[in-house]
């Protein structure tokens, strides 16, 4: 197997963790995983050089991205779902946390997870998102204060945040 | 402390949470979060968050990869359906040329320009390539150097494949096409996402023009003409976008070929 396609085969198991934190759904994140697998084989020729994790991330961003605004066509609602059986800690506090995502806009919790979940700097998200780095901060800077006021509320003895 | 350099931006504040914080600011930073009480609550309430989302997704990654996802036998399939698709495109290939040859001469009587001619025969490539996902071209984009060349010479004059990188386009590749004035070059870009366009060039005895814009029934082409040679960049009708594509390559084109003067 060629270097190219061994590097993509050992991002699958991140591609997988940043699908599922991106949809909250493991079917349909894998079968936004396994959309991204086949427009890499089919692009295998237009990948010059770089860095193929990156482009990787892009591909699934930019599907799920599509995925959205194909659904939000149609006029359904989408219970959140809850089938992830990894689920660890006895508290709340995770379950709460995907909620908070649920709420966030996609390109705020693109790229929220991104840097938190997949580790990559900030100047790779610009590149994975197509904008310039102070787009990527203010991203995180509101996806950050949205989900603080979210469990802030979610808490008992609770501050009215606005 | 007022000292300016001392104030700490809330950009700031989230690259120290990120390690993006250059080494020379982690001081500064540390220094105002240990006497500015909001603010420390504010990073630590970003640390819980992240550790959240670690916590409750982290552990995605060391689960087994479901078969659908084995990437072997995906690209094992792939290359079956390339194999195959390759000899139905070299089928429709066959039948479209004798379709375009009707257009084309349907169309010679009623034009004084070679323009119209032009770019009806790119939307028509455009057409029947952009579909086309796994032989879409004769040479691969990453032979960029032979394809220009080799483009070049049955066109008759230099012609470019503009880099469009900076928009987020690679070039797929190229193939030489019959045109209205003879051999014409063709040129496939793809975006990230799969979204294609491609620039189509020939000969023409047109006079110089700035960029023009038509759209067909879900297409659309800028075209324009420089030193000689018609070019029709075609793209999904999304006229902003197909626009500043087309300046990119306007603007490649031109400054390159000033320098050779012809």
């Amino acid at each position: 197997m060629s270097d190219f396609r061994q590097r993509i085969e050992e991002a699958i198991p991140a591609l997988r963790r940043y699908a599922r934190a991106l949809t909250r759904d493991t079917e349909t994140a894998d079968d936004i995983v396994q959309d991204t697998l086949v427009r890499a084989l089919r692009s295998e020729h237009l990948f010059h050089d770089g860095d193929v994790r990156a482009w990787l991330y892009t591909i699934l961003t930019n599907l799920n991205r599509n995925r959205l605004r194909s659904l939000s066509r149609r006029p359904t609602l989408t219970p959140i779902k809850d089938n992830d059986a990894a689920m660890t800690g006895p508290d709340t506090g995770s379950r709460d946390i995907a909620r908070a995502l649920d709420d966030l806009a996609e390109d705020q919790r693109a790229a929220l997870l991104l840097v938190v979940l997949e580790g990559l700097t900030y100047r790779e998200v610009a590149e994975v998102q197509g904008v310039p780095i102070g787009t990527v901060m203010s991203r995180l800077a509101r996806a950050r204060m949205q989900i603080k006021a979210y469990l802030d509320g979610e808490r008992p003895a609770l501050r009215r945040v606005k | 402390m007022n000292d300016r350099d001392q104030i700490i931006s809330e950009d700031e504040l989230h690259a120290y949470v990120d390690g993006e914080l250059p080494a020379d600011r982690r001081g500064a930073v540390e220094a105002w979060l240990a006497s500015h009480a909001e603010d420390a609550a504010r990073v630590a309430a970003w640390r819980k968050q992240a550790e959240l989302i670690q916590a409750r997704y982290g552990g995605v990654a060391n689960e087994k990869v479901p078969g659908r996802l084995n990437f072997a036998r995906m690209a094992r399939r792939h290359r079956m359906r390339w194999i195959a698709t390759a000899a139905a495109a070299a089928i429709a290939v066959f039948v479209a040329g004798g379709l375009a040859g009707w257009t084309v001469r349907g169309l010679e009587t009623q034009a004084p320009s070679d323009l119209p001619r032009f770019t009806a025969d790119a939307l028509e490539a455009y057409r029947l390539y952009v579909v086309e996902v796994r032989h879409p071209v004769e040479v691969p984009g990453d032979q960029r150097p032979h394809l220009v060349e080799w483009l070049s010479k049955r066109v008759g004059s230099p012609v470019r494949a503009p880099e469009l990188d900076r928009l987020g386009l690679k070039l797929v590749g190229g193939r030489l096409l019959p045109g209205p004035t003879g051999a014409s070059a063709f040129f496939m870009y793809e975006g990230p996402s799969g979204e294609r366009f491609t620039l189509y060039c020939g000969h023409t005895s047109d006079q110089q023009t700035a960029l023009r814009y038509t759209s067909g029934n879900q297409n659309a082409a800028y075209y324009w003409v420089d030193r000689n040679l018609a070019y029709v960049l075609s793209g999904p009708a999304e006229r902003d976008k197909l626009r500043d594509i087309a300046q990119a390559a306007y603007d490649q084109i031109d400054t390159r070929s000033s320098p050779r003067g012809g």
